[in-house]
């Protein structure tokens, strides 16, 4: 059963926890802290088994589950991992207890449905990562905005609730445009199932220009592009960032930046890219000016930043410019970094959040200038903050490093320009990581309030520790992971292929035959029964005659 | 000229909602205000019967009373949505007359006139039996409007009701009669055969449009439904917003697929009101803080959703099979989830419906969570989040529009989903996310409320997770409607 729902495994432990969180007393909050830590790390547990399970040198997906869910249209339960979506959901696991635990002791009101929210959230990422079929990749894809609507908006900061409207709204609209695009691509294939799709356009059965005007494979995939370049956030969507980041509390921003960011540069890789590859090379320039726009700009406004917790997030505006720049660069090497820097940036960055976090609780503000000379009073939050800062600006030998380099190393080769002002982002990182470490942790103590602070307790070096072991792991083992990304991301690259002759079929005839048949007469719950029955005619099979 | 069995049996719903009508106007005064508990049993059990008995029409399907109504799917479809709307009004509806001190017997004998009415208009296929059955249920709907008769607001509902209904009715009427003039027939089958003069027939037809697009707040006809819906007692409100909705656009669509003449004609007019009414009720929702007035307009931005579905199954003959399955669908789901927002508010409202601003909800998920996950489900329904019915009604009018290549229409009720999302969510944000400002009531869910509220949101989860059944038979429903 488990071997082969595993997957589904994945997806659903945590909606099962969620599901008996809600069984217990509301006011119980060791029993519920214990219980969603307890389902969140065998979660973790649950997928490491992934990685001996995961054939590396694969390229398609792996581990697939395919089951009809709704007849009309046929819509599939399809679900699979590849060398894209493996890491990523490890990230997503791996994350989600560090969210839990970061807090455990800050979150006192409304634990239960705190702890609901992030178990969901979970669910709803991993289920994004692993969905095959287009309707259902977007059914998670909206889920998952309601628990972080709520973490942002019921456990947040002062302006909580504007940020987390503006985070609902941005999203919202993009992902709206998104189905449309999903239904234009349904009336043109006839069918939502990735793979499906995927063949029928690469062998040309069916061509996009042919079915919808010249236009169509460029509107489609700014349907899809805007979506995932809203939650990148690509410049100039980011505005919703900042925001969101700010007022979400620690566990908010820890997901929001080390997962969620993510979901957007992963549809790219898994949708733009081989889906619509002549409009994504058509836009590749004005695309990879944006990233570069993102990355300068990210880094200059974190640059001026008063607030540490905004300063982390522009930084993310910043270190996504790069990821955006790898994939449209469409080459192995920048591809293959861009996926590392996703990673990367999930560790890094949550992990700096997480040190903000662990400063807010305790003395409840952001704010740089209330700091000075924290290295005094908490020597250990302060070496660990120095580890993550280096890891973050790129340091070699630690995670950032090995996706930088391999984007730079892959832009460098096909737009040398493109690279030069990429590589002044990797300066500017740098600049405001140490600058900002230098103004909270050096020198004396320069507010008394400061002095007796404590250093961090056992909880929290013990997540610490775990994030520098996965950072220093990710630097210096980082074939490990490259090896099983690698054949994906080929298969990706070579996805973007098309034949040069086309001999498109519209796939998806008009008229009646579309429904279900079933003769008149016949008693209506029945009929019904009967009409669920009735396959619909096999689209595909029609798109091939 | 006796009705056959066939007949009788093919308007088994409105037989059982008439009859259990007049027996409780028979009945009532002679039992006293104590045994209104019987009454509400009784009438529970009445909408239950009916909503059974539609298990006749659907086995006997077939033409009655010599071609005036059929009973076909299509029929039994939206007498099934209008019937679990008035059952649903019914079992939620007692608490309510309770607490505002109103008599019980006479709101459910209109009630149950006014889906009779209903019902017939779903199942006609006569213009002047459907004007019989839109007056039925109008009349019945006035009176219900201004059943609080001691409060201005609803006698104002039901005055402007009566007002713009009659002149809807008035164009409906004048339309079926040049349709008699152009055709020699007010039978929708044999419009096509009999038709002589073919620009009268598209006046006529016109006019017939216009009273039903009054009945389903189509922009520009939308005006009294702010009004009407906010005036009127909440739990008659639930019953206005979705019941009668679906009845015009059975007739609407039963013409439409009916006549040859009707189509091509008139869908860029179908279009253009489309887009209208989604901006008109979404953009006047935005600015509204008091929550009855704001679901009021909400609905006519779905009226404006389910003109979309319309307008594609009007579009092509493609079209308009997948066009006529999603604006059923999306009629079974706007229902449920209209009826359980209205319950939640009806009774979240308190004595007198005095709490129906957004500031009265503040708070309410730390002190009622149930009722505010409740109504949080079905205001993300109505906002069209997935594995809600409302988000599969949304699909499917998107995949509908999309078929008949109405891509600018469907980015149109994109932007509007958008705009829905955000005073939906203020609701929510009100519950969730603020401070209490009002003492809320701490009695116990009334029990009619609970079992309402667990049947809405159970049916608003079924159609979102697994809508195959629904929508095969709604699909079913299009094919075999000509």
């Amino acid at each position: 059963m488990i071997q082969n729902h595993f997957l589904s495994v994945l997806i659903f432990l945590p909606l099962l926890g969620a599901a008996a969180l809600l069984i217990l007393r509301g006011d119980d909050h060791v029993w519920i802290r214990r219980l969603a830590i307890t389902v969140s790390l065998s979660e973790f547990a649950l997928s490491l088994f992934l990685i001996p399970k995961f054939e590396s040198a694969l390229s398609g997906y792996q581990l697939e589950e395919l089951h009809s869910w709704i007849s009309f249209p046929p819509i599939g339960y399809h679900i699979g991992v590849d060398g894209i979506s493996l890491f990523l959901v490890l990230l997503t696991t791996l994350l989600t207890p560090v969210a839990m635990l970061a807090s455990w002791k800050s979150i006192n009101e409304r634990v239960k449905g705190f702890f609901v929210s992030l178990l969901v959230l979970e669910a709803g990422v991993i289920g994004v990562f692993l969905s095959l079929d287009l309707f259902l990749f977007f059914v998670f894809w909206e889920v998952m905005l309601i628990p972080m609507y709520f973490l942002i908006g019921i456990w947040g900061h002062e302006r909580r609730i504007y940020a987390a409207v503006k985070f609902i709204l941005y999203t919202m609209l993009g992902s709206i445009l998104m189905l449309v695009g999903i239904l234009w691509l349904f009336n043109v294939t006839g069918t939502f199932d990735l793979p499906a799709i995927q063949s029928l356009l690469q062998s040309g059965r069916v061509s996009l220009s042919q079915h919808g005007g010249p236009y169509s494979e460029l509107l489609l995939f700014g349907a899809f592009f805007l979506a995932f370049a809203i939650k990148v956030p690509l410049f100039p969507f980011h505005t919703w960032l900042p925001d969101a980041h700010t007022e979400a509390p620690t566990a908010g921003s820890i997901m929001l930046a080390g997962v969620l960011l993510k979901m957007g540069t992963y549809g790219m890789l898994r949708f733009c890219l081989p889906l619509f590859p002549n409009a994504a090379r058509t836009m590749a320039p004005t695309i990879a000016v944006l990233a570069i726009i993102g990355i300068l700009y990210g880094a200059l406004v974190s640059l001026v930043q008063t607030d540490m917790k905004r300063l982390v997030a522009y930084s993310s505006v910043s270190h996504l410019g790069f990821v955006v720049l790898g994939i449209f660069v469409f080459s192995p090497a920048a591809m293959q970094g861009a996926l590392y820097q996703m990673l990367a940036h999930g560790i890094s960055t949550g992990a700096l959040f997480l040190l903000v976090g662990m400063i807010y609780d305790r003395r409840h503000t952001h704010q740089i200038a209330e700091f000075g000379g924290l290295a005094t009073p908490m020597p250990v939050l302060a070496a660990f903050f120095l580890f993550v800062s280096f890891a973050s600006a790129g340091l070699p030998m630690l995670n950032g490093f090995v996706g930088e380099f391999l984007i730079l190393n892959g832009t460098f080769e096909h737009h040398t320009g493109w690279a030069v002002f990429a590589a002044i982002g990797v300066i500017f990182s740098a600049l405001y990581l140490l600058w900002v470490y230098q103004r909270t942790f050096f020198g004396e103590v320069t507010n008394e309030k400061n002095r007796a602070l404590p250093d961090a307790n056992v909880r929290e070096r013990g997540m610490l520790w775990a994030m520098a072991a996965v950072i220093l792991f990710m630097g210096v083992g980082s074939t490990l992971i490259t090896q099983r990304t690698e054949p994906s991301v080929l298969q990706v690259l070579d996805q973007m292929h098309r034949p040069e002759k086309t001999q498109p079929v519209n796939a998806r005839t008009d008229g009646p035959e579309d429904f279900p048949i079933i003769t008149p007469g016949l008693s209506p719950d029945k009929s019904a029964e009967d009409a669920v029955q009735v396959k619909l005619p096999a689209k595909k099979a029609k798109g091939s005659r | 000229m006796f009705p056959s069995p066939n007949d009788l049996m093919r308007i088994a719903p409105e037989l059982v909602l008439c009859a259990a009508g007049i027996l409780i106007m028979v009945i009532e005064p002679f039992t006293g205000h104590a045994a209104r508990r019987v009454i509400d049993a009784f009438a529970a059990l009445a909408g239950a019967t009916a909503l059974a008995a539609i298990w006749l029409p659907a086995h006997h399907t077939g033409a009655a009373f010599s071609n005036l109504m059929q009973a076909d799917h299509f029929s039994v479809f939206l007498h099934a949505v209008i019937g679990a709307a008035a059952f649903l009004v019914i079992l939620a509806a007692p608490s309510y007359l309770d607490r505002e001190g109103l008599p019980h017997g006479e709101f459910f004998a209109l009630i149950f006139f006014a889906a009779a009415g209903m019902g017939v208009l779903a199942s006609a296929q006569d213009l002047v039996t459907a004007f019989v059955g839109l007056e039925v249920s109008s009349i019945a709907s006035y009176i219900l409007a201004s059943y609080r008769r001691d409060s201005p607001r609803s006698n104002e509902a039901s005055l402007k009701y009566f007002l713009l209904g009659s002149f809807a009715t008035a164009f409906f009427l004048y339309g079926v009669a040049l349709v008699y003039g152009a055709s020699g027939t007010t039978i929708l089958p044999r419009i096509d055969a009999g038709v002589t003069e073919p620009t009268l027939l598209a006046l006529g037809l016109a006019l017939v449009f216009v009273g039903l697009a009054f009945k389903v707040a189509a922009v520009p006809f939308q005006l009294w439904t702010p009004d009407v819906y906010e005036g009127a007692p909440t739990p008659v409100t639930s019953l206005l917003a979705t019941a009668p909705k679906a009845a015009a656009f059975a007739l609407f669509l039963r013409t439409y697929a009916t006549v040859q003449h009707a189509s091509n004609v008139w869908f860029w007019g179908l279009w253009v009101s489309a887009a209208l009414t989604m901006f008109a009720g979404n953009l006047m929702a935005v600015v509204q803080t008091n929550v009855k007035r704001m679901l009021a307009y909400s609905s006519v931005a779905h009226a404006g959703y389910i003109l979309v579905g319309f307008a594609a199954a009007a579009k092509s003959t493609a079209g308009s099979k997948l066009g006529i399955a999603a604006v059923l669908f999306y009629l079974a789901a706007y229902a449920l989830m209209k009826v359980g927002a209205f319950t939640a508010l009806a009774w979240l409202a308190g004595p007198g419906e005095r709490h129906l601003g957004l500031d009265d909800f503040a708070g309410l998920a730390a002190k009622r969570p149930v009722a505010a996950a409740c109504f949080s489900l079905f205001l993300l329904s109505l906002l069209g989040l997935p594995v809600t019915a409302g988000f599969l009604g949304k699909f499917y009018i998107f995949d509908a529009a999309l078929h008949s290549s109405f891509i600018w229409l469907a980015i149109l009720l994109a932007i509007n989903s958008v705009i829905g999302a955000y005073y939906y969510l203020r609701v929510i944000v009100a519950m969730y996310m603020r401070e209490a400002k009002r003492e809320f009531p701490m009695e116990r869910v009334p029990a009619g409320v609970f079992v309402v509220l667990t049947l809405a949101s159970a049916g608003i989860l079924y159609l979102g997770l697994f809508p195959s059944r629904v929508m095969s038979f709604a699909a079913q429903a299009a094919l075999l409607l000509k």
